[in-house]
């Protein structure tokens, strides 16, 4: 593996030649409708396009996680069917690594059904609540109501644009803080209005869409966070996002004027 | 039924206001007529001489109900058939008010009825068709279905409670359509591809079914078609590939044409040539093959009827432009798309493409599902994107990160001059490939006729 450590050059755009990406794609087999797959293509090129290598490697159920491997993992929303499988894994041994790959510095983003089993716990209606991992301080009750439509939320670092479809509501304990508040839809619970939770280099959220491409500055945040793993802090170089300020744009006026 | 006349009369009022008006009356009479008589469905289908037969399924329904058309008529049978595609229970009465004299009194006698697979349970709960035929289940617009094995539930329960007297028709490939046979108490007969050529043997991205129907253990695939259809078998239990009372032991595939060699009730092997490219215009032949052998029809007849079939809406139908071709492709979800695409990549084109995404109810509001869309297979070949659309800009995104150089993406607001523009840059004799969701198509498919190249689809 080509790496630099960053004291070796003073030189930020050689430290970018030399430097890898490894993401892992969390039960993509189960885990993966709503297009949520978008968000792992955008990870891939924004970093392909600076000349950072990129691998991803998928994680199925039953196979064993390595804690060491990944800078940054990709969980997204399933089916109700599905989620009773992935609950199993990271109720055993996978768990316990994943929680030891996110105290390492890994970064991870979980949307959906993925962020709910980040979260403590899910309480399905009238039976004993299914554990999540517990990498964030997040617990969601099923809801009566099904939360359907385009979703647009002000946040940190800007406007987040996406599309929501669930009846999970997520309430967020102190350590762990909103992604945004929510302009438009629902959110976490149709309650608060905050709409998703971040804790340390963790993120979950409602924002199908898919969310990272026509939202390019949480992508280029995760690459950010996920590099730093094992490269230290890095300064990426700018990308031209005309095509994806442009959808982000085009989204927003569609969530203001028909949600 | 005085209740069935009265409904049946409203409707057929409002049918003539709106064509008085000059718009096509392709649903709202069905919602008159259901408004007075919820039973209208079942009443108005009751006299047909020879039942009716009605086919779903997430893609397909609307090729196979019109193959199935064309072989009924061919037999000399008079059908009435929802053609237009206006597939949810109010569509399908207004075609069966269309047909019916002002009593009730149909002039058909058999009825084809393309359903909505998430309308399915409610007209199986209220009609007892002759056949059902189910082609296919794949995720789709995920807003408003929610989740497909929830739906294929609610399928397999309206199903369930069907007679004896209901014939099913079932692709034995899609082990979550083969699971709707369950509960069934009549006879199931189920269509395949059973050429060892036909598909890979790699899992694709978009597959919906990764686990067992029956008891959640993994499934495991001989060979991959298209998502999760193919031959599959559970690694746990002994749900498996159910049996083919009509299999397709070869296909051939062409530019223009798809033959499909079948073993016929006589035990030869005859070959069935339908004018339309892509391997899932085998699957839709042989489902419509295999109801029609339900209902009595023989194979050299259905063949015959094959031979000669004409595509409908934005299903590969070609317009022409200025001496340039547009194939128009309707697509509403990863797996069509697929499809789709795949049938233009096996014949080695190069397309221009005018691609135009909308997000209304009718196409799905959340356009997550072009990230499931195989883009990437398609990318290295397009030659000149024009997207178009209220959602373009998430289609300019999509293609620029499945690899399309900026340069050749273009973004055109307006549908006219996204067409204008599309069929300008194509040098004259050749193809303009048009992808778009249902609304984008009816739009794009208005703006063609104001310029004089087709027809609007509801005289069809």
């Amino acid at each position: 593996m080509r790496f630099w450590p960053r004291a070796a050059t003073p030189y930020p755009q050689c430290i970018m030649e030399a430097m890898a990406l490894r993401i892992v794609h969390l039960f993509p087999d189960l885990m993966s409708i709503y297009g949520d797959r978008g968000n792992v293509l955008a990870l891939q090129q924004r970093s392909r396009w600076r000349g950072i290598d990129v691998e991803v490697r998928s994680h199925t159920a039953g196979a064993a996680l390595d804690p060491d491997w990944a800078d940054l993992y990709f969980f997204g929303g399933g089916q109700d069917q599905g989620q009773d499988v992935v609950g199993e894994d990271l109720q055993g041994p996978n768990g316990a690594r994943l929680r030891e790959g996110i105290a390492s510095g890994a970064a991870a983003l979980s949307i959906c059904g993925g962020y709910q089993l980040l979260g403590h716990e899910y309480v399905p209606d009238g039976a004993p609540p299914i554990p999540g991992a517990g990498v964030l301080d997040v617990r969601t009750t099923v809801g009566s109501r099904r939360f359907v439509g385009n979703l647009l939320v002000k946040s940190d670092g800007g406007a987040l644009v996406g599309f929501e479809n669930h009846s999970g509501k997520t309430y967020l304990g102190p350590r762990a803080r909103p992604l945004g508040r929510v302009l438009v839809g629902n959110g976490n619970n149709g309650e608060d209005r905050t709409e998703g939770a971040v804790q340390g280099r963790v993120i979950g959220c409602y924002l199908h869409g898919s969310l990272l491409p026509k939202n390019p500055w949480l992508a280029d945040r995760l690459i950010g966070w996920a590099l730093e793993r094992r490269h230290g802090p890095v300064t990426l170089a700018p990308l031209d996002d005309t095509a994806e300020h442009a959808a982000q744009a085009q989204a927003m006026e569609v969530a203001r004027a028909r949600t | 039924m005085i209740r069935t006349a009265l409904a049946v009369s409203s409707g057929k009022l409002a049918r003539l206001i709106l064509n008085r008006a000059g718009r096509g009356a392709t649903a709202l009479p069905g919602l008159v007529a259901l408004a007075v008589d919820p039973l209208a469905l079942a009443s108005l289908t009751a006299s047909l001489e020879h039942g009716a037969v009605c086919v779903s399924g997430t893609n397909g329904k609307t090729t196979t109900s019109r193959m199935l058309a064309d072989i009924v008529r061919a037999a000399g049978w008079a059908p009435v058939h929802n053609r237009s595609g206006s597939n949810l229970d109010r569509g399908i009465v207004a075609a069966l008010l269309a047909d019916s004299s002002w009593t009730g009194a149909p002039r058909s006698n058999v009825g084809i009825l393309e359903v909505d697979e998430a309308t399915l349970p409610r007209v199986l709960a209220r009609m007892a068709p002759r056949v059902v035929v189910v082609t296919n289940l794949f995720r789709d617009q995920l807003d408003r279905y929610f989740e497909i094995d929830a739906l294929a539930k609610r399928i397999g329960g309206a199903i369930a409670r069907l007679p004896a007297s209901t014939t099913l028709v079932l692709n034995a490939d899609d082990p979550i359509v083969a699971q709707l046979a369950h509960g069934h108490r009549g006879p199931v007969t189920y269509f395949g591809v059973d050429d060892p050529k036909a598909g890979g043997t790699v899992a694709q991205s978009i597959s919906d079914a990764t686990r067992c129907p029956r008891c959640r253990a993994p499934l495991q695939y001989r060979r991959v078609v298209l998502a999760h259809i193919g031959d599959w078998s559970c690694s746990a239990c002994s749900f498996t590939r159910p049996e083919r009372g009509i299999a397709a032991l070869a296909v051939e595939l062409s530019a223009a044409a798809t033959t499909i060699r079948i073993v016929a009730a006589s035990g030869t092997v005859e070959a069935v040539t339908v004018p339309l490219p892509g391997l899932y215009n085998a699957y839709n032949a042989l489902a419509a093959l295999a109801a029609a052998g339900v209902v009595g029809i023989g194979l050299p007849t259905a063949a015959r009827a094959l031979a000669s079939f004409r595509p409908a809406f934005g299903r590969l139908e070609t317009v022409q432009a200025d001496d340039r071709t547009l194939r128009l492709m309707l697509v509403k979800n990863p797996a069509g798309f697929n499809a789709a695409i795949g049938a233009l990549l096996e014949t080695g084109r190069h397309p221009r493409l005018l691609a135009a995404l909308n997000d209304r109810d009718a196409d799905g509001r959340d356009v997550s599902w072009i990230w499931d869309a195989d883009f990437e297979s398609l990318a290295p070949r397009v030659a000149h994107a024009f997207v178009t659309g209220l959602r373009s800009r998430d289609l300019a995104v999509r293609l620029k990160y499945a690899g399309v150089a900026p340069a050749r993406i273009e973004v055109v607001d307006g549908w006219k001059d996204a067409l204008v523009r599309a069929i300008g840059a194509a040098a004259q004799g050749d193809e303009v490939i048009v992808v778009a969701t249902y609304t984008a198509m009816l739009a794009l498919r208005d703006a063609l006729a104001d310029m004089g190249y087709a027809g609007r689809f509801w005289e069809d």
